[in-house]
């Protein structure tokens, strides 16, 4: 029998699925998988929720799938948040020392970390994570842990992840409404690199991708440290929708194209071949042709790499990430959509691969549970120190007493 | 005073026996006749006009007038330029008879209130029959005071340019440049007056004094009349070392002169220059080369005095009169163009109104619109999006799946429209 309390619930409420991960923590620290339970969403649009009855009913189908497989009795979740208003920007906060001996203590650690939180955001905008960067001594870049140097200004880079505070509420509220504690909302992109990346890919610089159906989150990792985060609401559903169009097809039908014929890339030995849609009689409805298909979905998956190559320019990353890009969520299914991706990004691109976590096989390798475990992995490293979290992102107070 | 009436012919007249009357109407122009009230000005008779009793009571000119209607009850004309000139029709008389045996007639009004707009027309043209040369000198309202005013203000200025000799008018937004954040309002209506007195000073200081250099009073004349134009003037005063190179950069800095580019744009330029006994030759060459080099095209009237009480100081007295073309002759009192030459009229434009969106016009004020929306009130009216055209949006009758939800605007695109339909790619 496990117990209930060692366990960690990972929950997240997509535009396509709703999927919740049951994840133990091991004695020595590493996240278990022991449950996986998940469900079609209804009720979502561009991650966000759109009818709540329905997409509360699809949580708990998923939540119940996974107390099966785990059988264990879940109380509380982390949650998974995304949308178009969610935003991360850099901030930088001063602190100057004031003790005579000019040591950085504790104190001034949590004080320069108070005023690089001091942000003007929107009135309707909240703080989802306030992640340290880096702390700078007298200008010096690259600390990690002040605490103990000699120096007469401490200053810290944060990256604040914010978002529409209404819209973040209405999915913790939709998990309250099912008894469910909300431990944590955490942004998806986070999740999915947390899940994803090694320390070492961290440190030379990496970009994580999460094509889900209805948004896509990037977040750049460089230095160890979160750099960048990103979200666009376009996914695989946007994919769906053009083929719907461009092919004159319903949209389930569409879908069920994309999933069988689909590809990134255009085969060039497809040319001029067509699929007929039959129906239960076997008379032929329609013909499709495959090359149209295929041009559409390229079209659709490559403004995506485009959208995300110039925010990186902008933002001055393009040269930064040395391991390259890693792609999870249901889109990176798509045959050939790392060659696609290679020449607009201009970095090598692979599909990512859970690491540190054991337990399912069948989830782990499957690109999109990549979020899901990622919270619970999140979870995991939260629950792993519960006092002096100096190093983990910190979560604003006001944060606190709402999700209790 | 003896009457001397103007002899053209007689060269060396002597300037004393000119008779000028300053006459201030209004609340503005009553107040400021006081400033003016000075020692500094003596030998010229002060007049006060005003409907408002308790302002005239108030004054120390030594001829009041008061204009007074059983209407009015001693109150004023309450801000309407109508009531004002009504009120001045009907004494015309008392007013001709106030302005008779002068040879100068200094009207001192602040423009934009009832008093100053309504009577000060009526009193130049009762100055003019009497046969005495008219200058006016008005000040334009601030535009934070409001619509009204500024229309009243400035439909009394074409009634006051068609009538009087010469009008100069100093815009009060002309004194933001003098004040900064600080300064009280008091302060600044007591700046934008004494501008203006330091004009009436200017002009009396070429009156009055003798010259070395004479400056005709019909020079003075001829060149405000002819121009049927808002003028503008400065006066500058230095001294010490250096003081003509002082004034030039002064006067260059006048917020009157807009920086110098009154001088450049105008037609005609009066200099006086004023100094004590150690005036010098080199310095009126100084000052006149400078002033000379920035209105290349202007007619250059020059003029200089001595007087024995300035010791050290050299002032400067800079008239520029510009030749308006837009302005028109003989404005009606119902109609009229404004200075920017666009015809507005007070009453409602109605075959205009389609125009309107091409331009957005100043004059266009809030009066005017209630009126020509009452007229066209039940006609739907979008007078901007007549010119514009609605943006296209391709054909996409539904956006399937992403419908109902937020559109996703990614630099001005709607992404949820299928990429290869934005790219326009053919599909064969």
């Amino acid at each position: 029998m496990f117990d209930d309390a060692n366990i960690i619930v990972g929950l997240e409420i997509g535009t396509s699925k709703i999927c919740a991960v049951v994840g133990e923590q091991n004695a020595d620290g590493t996240l278990n998988i022991v449950g996986l339970g998940q469900s079609p969403a209804r009720g979502m649009r561009k991650g966000e929720i759109v009818d709540a009855a329905l997409a509360e009913e699809c949580v708990r189908n998923a939540i119940v799938e996974a107390e099966q497989m785990a059988d264990v009795e879940i109380r509380s979740v982390y949650l998974g948040v995304t949308g178009g208003h969610i935003r991360g920007f850099n901030n930088r906060g001063v602190h100057p020392v004031v003790s005579a001996d000019r040591e950085i203590s504790e104190d001034d650690v949590q004080d320069v970390v108070k005023n690089a939180k001091a942000i003007n955001l929107p009135a309707e905008n909240t703080v989802v994570h306030a992640v340290r960067q880096h702390f700078l001594v007298d200008g010096h870049d690259g600390i990690t842990n002040p605490v103990g140097m000699l120096g007469a200004r401490l200053e810290v880079d944060m990256h604040v992840v914010h978002g529409n505070t209404n819209r973040l509420q209405n999915s913790v509220r939709l998990v309250k409404g099912l008894q469910l504690e909300v431990e944590e909302i955490v942004f998806n992109g986070l999740a999915s690199s947390l899940a994803l990346l090694t320390s070492e890919q961290k440190e030379l610089g990496a970009l994580v991708i999460d094509i889900g159906g209805g948004t896509t989150d990037y977040v750049v990792y460089y230095d160890g440290v979160i750099k960048h985060t990103g979200v666009l609401a376009l996914g695989g559903d946007h994919v769906s929708n053009d083929l719907a169009y461009g092919l004159k097809v319903p949209l389930s039908r569409a879908e069920k194209l994309k999933l069988e014929h689909g590809s990134a890339l255009v085969d060039e030995s497809l040319k001029g071949q067509s699929i007929s849609i039959v129906n239960e009689l076997g008379l032929t409805l329609k013909t499709v042709n495959l090359e149209h298909l295929q041009r559409i979905m390229s079209l659709r998956l490559e403004e995506i790499f485009q959208i995300i190559a110039t925010d990186l320019e902008q933002a001055g990353f393009t040269d930064y990430l040395r391991a390259g890009v890693f792609l999870c969520g249901g889109c990176a299914r798509a045959p050939q959509i790392a060659k696609l991706a290679e020449p607009v990004l201009q970095l090598p691109v692979s599909l990512g691969q859970t690491n540190s976590i054991s337990g399912l096989k069948s989830a782990l390798d499957q690109p999109e549970f990549v979020t899901a475990i990622g919270l619970a992995k999140f979870g995991s490293l939260k629950t792993r120190k519960p006092k002096g979290r100096s190093w983990w992102p910190s979560l604003p107070l006001p944060w606190r007493a709402f999700t209790r | 005073m003896k009457p001397n009436l103007e002899n053209p012919a007689v060269e060396t007249e002597s300037s004393h026996a000119r008779t000028i009357k300053i006459i201030g109407v209004g609340g503005a122009g009553v107040s400021l006749l006081d400033t003016l009230n000075s020692e500094e000005f003596a030998g010229a008779s002060f007049i006060a006009v005003n409907t408002d009793g308790q302002s005239l009571a108030a004054s120390a000119a030594t001829v009041k007038i008061h204009l007074e209607t059983k209407l009015l009850r001693g109150l004023g004309t309450g801000g309407d330029a109508e009531r004002g000139q009504t009120i001045a029709e009907e004494q015309f008389s008392t007013l001709k008879t106030a302005c008779a045996g002068a040879d100068v007639i200094l009207i001192i009004a602040g423009l934009g209130g009832g008093a100053g707009s309504g009577i000060s027309p009526v009193l130049a043209l009762a100055a003019k029959e009497s046969g005495a040369l008219v200058l006016a000198f008005v000040t334009l309202p601030f535009p934070c005071e409001g619509n009204r005013r500024q229309q009243q203000a400035q439909q009394s200025l074409e009634q006051l340019k068609a009538v009087a000799d010469g009008v100069i008018c100093l815009p009060n937004q002309k004194a933001f440049k003098l004040i900064d954040e600080n300064t009280s309002v008091l302060d600044t209506f007591r700046i934008t007056g004494g501008l203006l007195v330091e004009g009436v000073r200017g002009v009396w200081q070429l009156l009055t004094r003798p010259g070395l250099i004479q400056i005709h009073f019909d020079d003075l004349c001829a060149l405000v009349r002819n121009r049927h134009s808002e003028s503008s003037f400065a006066y500058v005063e230095a001294s010490g070392a250096g003081r003509s190179r002082e004034i030039v950069e002064k006067l260059l800095a006048h917020p009157l002169l807009d920086e110098g580019r009154a001088l450049a744009e105008s037609d005609a330029v009066l200099v006086s220059l004023m100094g004590g006994k150690d005036l010098t030759m080199a310095e009126v060459n100084r000052v006149m080369e400078q002033i000379g080099r920035h209105c290349e095209h202007a007619q250059i009237i020059m003029g200089a005095a001595v007087d024995m009480r300035m010791k050290d100081r050299l002032s400067v007295t800079v008239i520029a009169a510009k030749h308006d073309a837009k302005s028109s002759a003989a404005p009606a009192p119902t109609g009229g163009s404004d200075d920017h030459g666009e015809q507005t009229t007070p009453r409602g434009a109605t075959a205009r109104s389609g125009a309107r969106c091409t331009t957005s016009s100043p004059a266009f004020n809030l009066e005017q619109r209630e009126q020509m929306l009452a007229k066209h009130a039940g006609r739907p009216r979008k007078p901007a999006s007549k010119m514009r055209q609605e943006p296209v949006s391709l054909a996409i009758v539904s956006k399937g799946r992403v419908d109902k939800s937020e559109p996703t605007v990614h630099k001005g695109e709607d992404l949820d429209i299928p990429t290869f339909v934005r790219r326009g790619v053919a599909l064969n």
